[in-house]
């Protein structure tokens, strides 16, 4: 015993002493197998049924954030109903898998990982929620099975490699789109931030607002904190109140936001509000009420457009379940087609050649803007500014990148 | 797991006696590799029992404080949070480091076994911080602690820019194996069922059914009782270390009071004090959901029932919980092991199973 406690120093010594730096694997070999991987399992990739092609999505259908997954999914359905009825890609008919990861990321990459080995998907839609959509992303990464997400606005998630994609703008630019808003049409000098510290895409908006505003001369008085799931935020607003804004920057999620205008309007604020894509929910008017009224918020899309394009997806949606779709069912729409329409452009059903063809993707017409992929795979597209008055959402502008 | 953890007496006399301890672990290895063999082509199937892995060694270390000595302790996943962030931002650290005398690939492990104990050694500090100070009270003392600790090291992971806030934490090699995994099951078990066996079980034991008569008969129940803390939040940090390595992204939402909940869920379904339960157990219910996603697959069509269903999957699981419960209210096995409670024709060899 007594020699053993030197022989374990000496030896974590040597292993000290023989750390290095490692010296890079030849990217070309490793990079050449996995993309001859994704080739081996993508036309063994067709489901049973050879005249399927099989989609995978995981989503967040039960939980806090469960609207948003749900939105998502019904406009996947649509799109996929409407590629059908129109005699599918290739001839063949498109079907989709959908997994639910209870807003979680071991479990959405858990419901990744059978997607692609077990149903072996064509290609995978992704979350709305950017760290379940990073988990995923490292496993579809990995598989050489592509991936789109139709809302994760993070900018990293499109950092894990060349087969993830999104149809969405990013986080710095809607803290841009805000910051400008106020600033330039709202004429806002002192703005308070108060934000969601659970979240990462609230951070992120906050962050950037932040950087903006103050870039384009205007001055942020207060940064205050709340945690999703928190019901009084009187502390935060009293604090926020004493310093005196113009405006309050909300980026959060509809389900504390509308009551945070409640409580806002309570202990004295007049303030407008206002918040991000995070705020799309029927949801919002509900908690909300009167205290909301006057707020304004960022979006990818407003249902006041008269694009006919718009109009008609507004309609079929209606048609199919009943309710306005919001910004997400919009984009799970867009990314949909996006996927369907890269589908038919790819020479086969094979993971590269599935990427190549979405990587392609230029000036392909949304109903949630015009979508144009960059070399980082991110949409370039423009956000509208929305008002919420009377009870639903009113068009004011558009900004663009 | 399926090695015997005590050798057969034959063997017992032939081996010296300073072996005698490493036999099981020697046992293990081939099996664990044969294990990894087959495990190296099946993705899904590797994921998901590195999954089962994670939680049998959470529920068998919890059950080490809730089961043999009687506590009750509701932060195990504050724990396991620990250890997989302390061990994730080393290896995180350390990515890009090797030994210049391996093979990058076991460097790589080696690394991986440091930032292992290293987070196992941190959860396990903590559990000493947080033990001593409650763990001289009576009742339910530890349980609020322990629940309060939990949600400090969310909230503290929460608001840290070197946790990746509530983003997360990605970019931790995934150097682990389930082979890894396995073999730290193995450990865990092997250590439950040793401190079973031992005089020092028997004091936990002893303070579990009376503390007041354990400590008139020169039990230090305090003493006992940290130890029993400080391994079970050990193994609860090498755990949340291992998890940290398989699954891509670890973020505050995984460590919740909710997964605390599972973990106690799995120690009280198997029977408070029976590590084969807790194996049972976590095993059972981890796999429960995605059994059901499997199942619900099969039964209906493409975008119809089968979308549906994978909703409805956790109430479900909620449902089946409370039948089991309705139907044996004192765990699966009760206080006793597998061998005790299977009838008799099992063939006595299955003793070993440990």
């Amino acid at each position: 015993m007594r020699r053993l406690a030197p022989m374990l120093l000496a030896a974590l010594a040597v292993m000290v002493a023989a750390c290095e730096k490692k010296t890079q694997p030849a990217p070309s070999g490793e990079g050449g197998t996995q993309a001859a991987q994704g080739q081996g399992a993508a036309p063994g990739g067709a489901p049973a049924d050879a005249n399927t092609i099989l989609l995978g999505q995981v989503g967040s259908l039960t939980g806090g954030q469960a609207t948003f997954g749900i939105s998502t999914r019904n406009g996947i359905e649509l799109a996929l109903k409407e590629a059908n009825a129109a005699g599918g890609v290739k001839g063949k008919k498109l079907s989709i898998r959908v997994y639910d990861n209870q807003s979680k990321p071991e479990e959405a990459a858990q419901a990744a990982t059978r997607l692609i080995t077990q149903d072996k998907v064509a290609l995978i839609l992704g979350d709305v929620a950017s760290s379940n959509s990073l988990a995923m992303a490292e496993k579809a990464q990995a598989a050489g099975v592509p991936m789109i997400t139709p809302s994760s606005t993070n900018p990293t998630v499109t950092d894990k490699g060349d087969y993830i994609f999104r149809v969405c703008f990013i986080d710095p630019f809607q803290g841009f789109v805000m910051a400008k808003f106020a600033r330039e049409n709202l004429k806002l000098n002192t703005v308070a931030v108060l934000q969601d510290n659970k979240s990462a895409y609230s951070i992120g908006l906050a962050e950037v607002f932040t950087r903006k505003f103050t870039e384009m001369g205007g001055k942020v008085t207060a940064v205050e904190s709340y945690s999703q799931g928190d019901t009084d935020y009187r502390a935060q607003l009293t604090a926020i109140r004493k310093s005196q804004p113009e405006g309050i920057y909300v980026p959060g999620y509809y389900s504390e936001v509308g009551i945070i205008a409640r409580q806002a309007r309570e202990v004295g604020l007049k303030v407008p509000l206002m918040g991000g894509d995070g705020w799309d929910s029927e949801k919002l008017f509900e908690l909300g009420g009167s205290a909301i009224e006057g707020s304004y918020f960022s979006n990818h899309y407003s249902p006041d457009n008269p694009d006919p394009r718009v109009q008609k997806f507004i309609a079929d949606y209606k048609a199919a379940y009943g309710a306005v779709p919001d910004a997400l069912a919009a984009l799970g729409y867009d990314s949909a087609r996006v996927a369907v329409n890269a589908l038919e452009r790819a020479k086969d059903l094979s993971g590269p050649s599935v990427r190549d063809a979405i990587a392609q993707t230029k000036d392909f017409p949304g109903v949630a803007g015009t979508v144009t992929l960059d070399a980082q795979r991110n949409a370039v597209k423009s956000a509208v500014v929305l008002k919420v008055e009377d009870g639903k959402t009113q068009y004011v502008t558009t900004i663009n990148p | 797991m399926e090695t015997p953890a005590i050798p057969v007496p034959e063997a017992r006399s032939a081996v010296p006696a300073s072996l005698r301890g490493l036999l099981p672990v020697l046992l293990a290895l081939p099996v664990l590799a044969l294990f990894q063999w087959l495990m190296s082509d099946a993705p899904f199937a590797s994921y998901l029992l590195s999954v089962v892995g994670v939680n049998i060694i959470l529920a068998v270390s919890l059950n080490i404080v809730n089961g043999m000595t009687g506590q009750f302790s509701i932060g195990h996943a504050g724990f396991m949070a620990v250890g997989a962030y302390i061990s994730g931002v080393l290896s995180l650290n350390l990515k890009d480091v090797a030994l210049s005398f391996l093979p990058v690939a076991v460097s790589d492990q080696v690394f991986f076994v440091v930032s292992l104990l290293v987070g196992g050694l941190a959860a396990a500090l903590c559990g000493f911080l947080v033990g001593l100070p409650s763990l001289r009270l009576r009742g339910d003392y530890l349980a609020i602690v322990t629940l309060g600790f939990g949600e400090i090291i969310r909230v503290v992971v929460q608001n840290t820019d070197a946790f990746g806030r509530a983003l997360g934490l990605s970019g931790i090699p995934q150097t682990s194996s389930p082979a890894m995994v396995y073999f730290w099951v193995f450990l865990t078990v092997l250590v439950a069922r040793r401190i079973t066996g031992s005089s020092h079980g028997r004091s936990l034991w002893a303070i579990r059914e009376d503390e007041v008569a354990a400590e008139a008969m020169g039990v230090d129940t305090t003493g006992y009782k940290v130890r029993a803390f400080v391994i079970s939040s050990f193994f609860a940090g090498i755990a949340g270390a291992l998890f940290a390595h398989f699954v891509p992204i670890i973020n505050p939402g995984s460590f919740t009071f909710v997964k605390s909940m599972e973990i106690v869920v799995m120690v009280v379904l198997g029977g408070l004090g029976s590590t084969t339960g807790a194996i049972v157990a976590a095993t059972f219910l981890t796999l429960l959901p995605e059994g059901m996603r499997s199942l619900f697959t099969l039964l209906g069509a493409e975008g119809s029932l089968a979308q549906k269903v994978d909703q409805i999957r956790m109430p479900v699981y909620g449902l089946l919980l409370v039948a089991l419960m309705l139907a044996r209210p004192q765990g699966l096995f009760g206080t006793k092991e597998i061998w005790d409670v299977l009838p008799r024709w099992i063939p006595r060899k299955r003793r070993g199973l440990a």
